[in-house]
C-alpha cells in the first residue's frame, strides 16, 4: 500500500485524500485549522443556484468520514525532502512522516481589503466585504446599519484586490463577479426596498448559468450595474458613506451617498502555499499561486516529480471547479504511482 | 470610525526623518502668502529644538509650478533641483529640509527618475557641469518640513505653553487637517502615514491637545490645483472646490484648519473671504470664517509665539476666534504694528468674518 501526505484539509485536500483511499492507497491529510472544510466552513450560500454551502460541505464531509485516512489538524509541513523515491515529511507536531507521493492542496486566502486604504475597511463603520456579508446572509444575520434601521442603498465593488495594479494582484480571481451578482440578489430578498448598485470593470460570467443569473439581477431584482471603478470612499457624520466613481459609459464622474459598501475581495495565494512551496521546493507564479508543469496536460504536476497539485493553490477556483481539480489530482497521483512502481 | 484601522495604516507608513543638521529649502510662495511660517519654522528647530539648519540665499525657485504648468521642461527642472543639490553638497549636509510641498514632490519624483533611469542622472550631471561647473550628490534624507515638526511633535507639546483646547470648556478644539497633494498622493511611502489617512498633520494635532475631524471631503484638493487657479478664466472653478471643502467639513463645526502646503492655506484662507462676498456665506461659529493655519503658525501657538509677529495678521479670515478659544492673550492695537512698532497700515478690505 502506498502511503501519500496531502497539505490541506480544504475541499480539495479531502476530495483528493478521498479519491485516492477509493483507489486503495493510505492518505493522511496535514491540516493546519482545527477544522477540516476550508473556506468553505465560512461561506453561506453557493453560486449560482443558491444551494447552502453547508450542504456540500456535509455531503463532501459525510462522504470522507467513510473513508478510512487519517487527519492530523493544527499541523503544519516544516519540511518535504525526498530520498531513494520516498519523501520524508517533517511536522510541526514533530511527526515525521515517510510518503510515496505528496499532493499540495494549500487552497488560498482572501484578499486583505484593509490594503485598499481608499476604501476604508476596518476604518468606516459600515464597509465590509463579501466575506463579512456571506454571514450576514444567515437567515439571522443582522444587516441592519444602525439601530432598527437597514440600509437603503448599498454599493458592490468588484475586483477589490483582484486586477489591481496597486495591490500587485494582476490576475482576475474568477470568481468575484458572480459572487457579487448572488449576494446582490440575496441582499435584495432579504431587503426589497433597497436599492443596490454593482461598480464593475468587466463581467466575466464565465460559468455555467452565471450570466442567466446576471441577467435576473438586471431584469427581476432590478440591481443597477455602473462600469467604473471607485476611487474613494468617505463616511459621512450620520455614518453613512460617501463614494465617488466614474461612469466610464456616460463618461461622467459620479458621487453617490450609500449607507452600506460590499467590498469583492479577491483570491491571494497566501502564506500557507508559500510555505509549502518553499517546503517542497516548487515553484510559484508571479502571482504567488502554485506553478504547474504545463497548463493544458498537466495541470496538477509540480515542477517536482511525486509532488502534485490540487484546487485554488494554483489559480482562482470555484468550489465545482476545485472539487474536479481534486479528483483529477488523485487520478494522476494513482497513475503516476503505478507507472514508477 | 474605527481609529485601530487608522492606527494600522499609520504603521504601514512610517519613513526615516532625520534628526538633525538639515539643508533648507524654502518655498517660492509662501512668503508672501503666509511670510511669518518659515521663520518660525526656523526659529524652532534653533531655538526650542537646537538644531542645525542652514540655508544658502543662492538657491532658488524648484520651478515645480511652471512644470506642473507645462512651461518648464523635465530636463531643466532636473538641473535646477540638481543645482539644489549641489548647494547642499558644497555645504556638506546629506539631509534635505523642504518647505514646500510642490517641491517635496519634485525632488522626490526626479530622485525616483534617477533610480529607475540612470542615464537621466548621468544627463543631468553632465547638464549641471556643463553650465555651473558644479557636482552633486543625492540627498541621504528628503524630509518636508511638516514631517521634521511631527518627529519633534511631542517635544513641542513638553515645552509649550498653549494647547489646543478650548480654554472655556476644557474640550479638545476640533481640527481639520488638509494635507498638500503632492506631499504623499504621487508616493504615499514619502508621506507619513501614506496617502489615504495621512498622519502628519494629525499627530501634531493629538500630540498638542486637539481632536482631528475626518469629513467627506478631506482628500478633496484644496482649489490649487494650479492651472485652476493660475489660468485667470478657472478660477471659478478653484473656489468651487475650496467650496466643497467648506461645505462638507461645515457639519462637524471645525475651530480651525491646519495645512502644510503653501498653496492649500491661501486657497482655503482667501477663497472663504471670496465666498463670503459672493454668497453672503461664512462657515464658522457666529458668522466667523474657520481660521487657517500653517503647521509652523500651529506650533508657534503651543510655544506661546506672538501671532503677530508670526504674521498672522496676514490672513484674510481672522485667527482671534481660534486664539481665543485657546486662551492666546494677543494686542488688538498691535495687529499691524510693524518689527518698530509702528502701524504698517490697516488693510481696507474687511477681513472674513470681521
Amino acid at each position: 500500500m502506498k502511503h501519500i501526505v496531502v497539505i490541506g484539509g480544504g475541499i480539495a485536500g479531502m476530495e483528493t485524500a478521498c479519491a485516492l483511499t477509493d483507489a486503495g492507497h493510505w492518505v493522511t491529510v496535514i491540516e493546519k485549522e482545527e477544522q477540516v472544510g476550508g473556506k468553505l466552513n465560512k461561506w453561506s450560500y453557493l453560486f449560482p443556484d443558491f444551494t447552502p454551502a453547508d450542504k456540500i460541505l456535509d455531503a463532501l464531509l459525510e462522504k470522507h468520514s467513510e473513508k478510512d485516512f487519517s487527519i492530523l489538524s493544527q499541523t503544519e509541513v516544516l519540511s518535504v525532502n525526498r530520498q531513494n523515491n520516498k519523501f520524508n515529511i517533517e511536522t510541526s507536531g514533530k511527526q515525521k512522516l515517510e510518503a510515496d507521493a505528496v499532493v499540495v492542496a494549500t487552497g488560498y486566502e482572501l484578499f486583505d481589503a484593509s490594503r485598499k486604504e481608499e476604501y476604508g475597511y476596518k476604518i468606516y463603520d459600515h464597509v465590509i466585504t463579501s466575506a463579512d456579508l456571506e454571514k450576514l446572509l444567515l437567515p439571522d444575520g443582522d444587516l441592519s446599519v444602525a439601530a432598527g434601521q437597514n440600509p437603503k442603498r448599498i454599493a458592490f465593488v468588484h475586483c477589490v484586490g483582484s486586477r489591481d495594479e496597486k495591490s500587485g494582484n494582476h490576475y482576475c480571481s474568477k470568481v468575484c463577479c458572480i459572487t457579487g451578482v448572488k449576494q446582490a440578489i440575496e441582499l435584495k430578498k432579504r431587503l426589497p426596498e433597497a436599492e443596490i448598485y454593482c461598480f464593475y470593470m468587466d463581467l466575466r460570467m464565465y460559468g455555467k448559468n452565471f450570466e442567466e443569473l446576471y441577467r435576473e439581477a438586471q431584469e427581476k431584482y432590478d440591481i443597477q450595474f455602473i462600469r467604473g471603478r471607485l476611487s474613494e470612499a468617505s463616511e459621512k457624520i450620520d455614518k453613512s458613506l460617501l463614494i465617488k466613481s466614474e461612469d466610464t459609459l456616460s463618461g461622467r464622474p459620479l458621487k453617490m451617498n450609500v449607507d452600506l459598501l460590499v467590498l469583492l475581495v479577491g483570491m491571494e495565494a497566501g502564506k500557507g502555499t508559500a510555505k509549502a512551496a518553499a517546503a517542497c521546493s516548487i515553484g510559484c507564479e508571479e502571482s504567488g499561486f502554485l506553478r504547474t508543469s504545463d497548463p493544458f496536460l498537466m495541470s496538477n504536476f509540480s515542477e517536482q516529480e511525486g509532488i502534485f497539485l490540487a484546487g485554488s493553490c494554483t489559480a482562482p477556483m470555484s468550489v465545482n471547479d476545485t472539487i474536479l481539480h481534486a479528483r483529477s489530482a488523485a487520478q494522476e497521483v494513482n497513475n503516476w504511482l503505478k507507472k514508477n512502481n | 470610525m474605527k481609529r485601530e484601522g487608522k492606527i494600522q495604516v499609520w504603521q504601514d507608513y512610517q519613513k526615516d526623518i532625520a534628526d538633525d543638521h538639515y539643508f533648507y529649502v524654502r518655498s517660492c510662495i509662501r512668503q508672501n502668502f503666509f511670510p511669518g511660517s518659515e521663520q518660525t519654522f526656523l526659529k524652532i528647530l534653533r531655538r526650542e529644538l537646537n538644531k542645525d539648519i542652514y540655508e544658502n540665499p543662492h538657491h532658488t525657485s524648484c520651478s515645480g509650478i511652471g512644470y506642473h504648468s507645462d512651461i518648464v521642461p523635465f530636463d531643466t527642472i532636473q538641473t535646477i533641483v540638481a543645482r539644489q543639490f549641489a548647494l547642499m553638497t558644497e555645504a556638506g549636509y546629506q539631509n534635505l529640509a523642504v518647505s514646500c510641498i510642490t517641491s517635496f514632490g519634485i525632488y522626490n519624483e526626479i530622485i525616483e527618475t534617477w533610480k529607475e533611469f540612470p542615464s537621466e542622472l548621468e544627463k543631468v550631471r553632465s547638464l549641471l557641469k556643463k553650465a555651473t561647473g558644479r557636482e552633486f550628490e543625492i540627498p541621504q534624507n528628503v524630509a518636508h518640513a511638516s514631517d521634521i515638526i511631527y518627529k519633534f511633535r511631542d517635544k513641542i507639546a513638553s515645552i509649550g505653553e498653549n494647547r489646543l483646547v478650548n480654554q472655556k470648556t476644557g474640550k479638545p478644539l476640533k481640527i481639520v487637517e488638509h494635507i498638500g497633494c503632492h506631499y504623499s498622493k504621487m508616493f504615499p511611502s514619502k508621506g507619513v502615514g501614506g496617502a489615504e489617512f495621512p498622519h502628519v498633520l494629525v499627530g501634531m494635532i493629538e500630540s498638542w491637545g486637539g481632536e482631528v475631524v475626518d469629513y467627506p471631503e478631506r482628500r478633496h484638493c484644496c482649489g490649487f490645483g494650479f492651472r485652476q487657479y493660475l489660468v485667470m478664466s478657472n478660477r471659478g472653478y478653484s473656489v468651487s472646490n475650496s467650496r466643497k471643502k467648506f461645505e462638507s467639513m461645515e457639519p462637524y463645526k471645525p475651530d480651525a484648519i491646519l495645512c502644510n502646503c503653501p498653496g492649500c492655506p491661501m486657497f482655503l484662507d482667501r477663497w472663504q473671504y471670496v465666498i463670503q462676498e459672493m454668497e453672503g456665506k461664512t462657515y464658522g461659529e457666529n458668522g466667523q470664517g474657520i481660521p487657517v493655519l500653517t503647521y509652523e503658525e500651529m506650533a508657534g501657538l503651543v510655544l506661546g509665539y506672538d501671532p503677530w509677529n508670526m504674521g498672522m495678521q496676514m490672513h484674510q479670515t481672522n485667527v482671534e476666534p481660534l486664539l481665543d478659544k485657546m486662551g492666546i492673550h494677543y494686542d488688538t492695537d498691535l495687529k499691524y504694528a510693524g518689527k518698530d512698532g509702528k502701524l504698517i497700515g490697516k488693510p481696507k478690505m474687511v477681513s472674513c468674518g470681521c
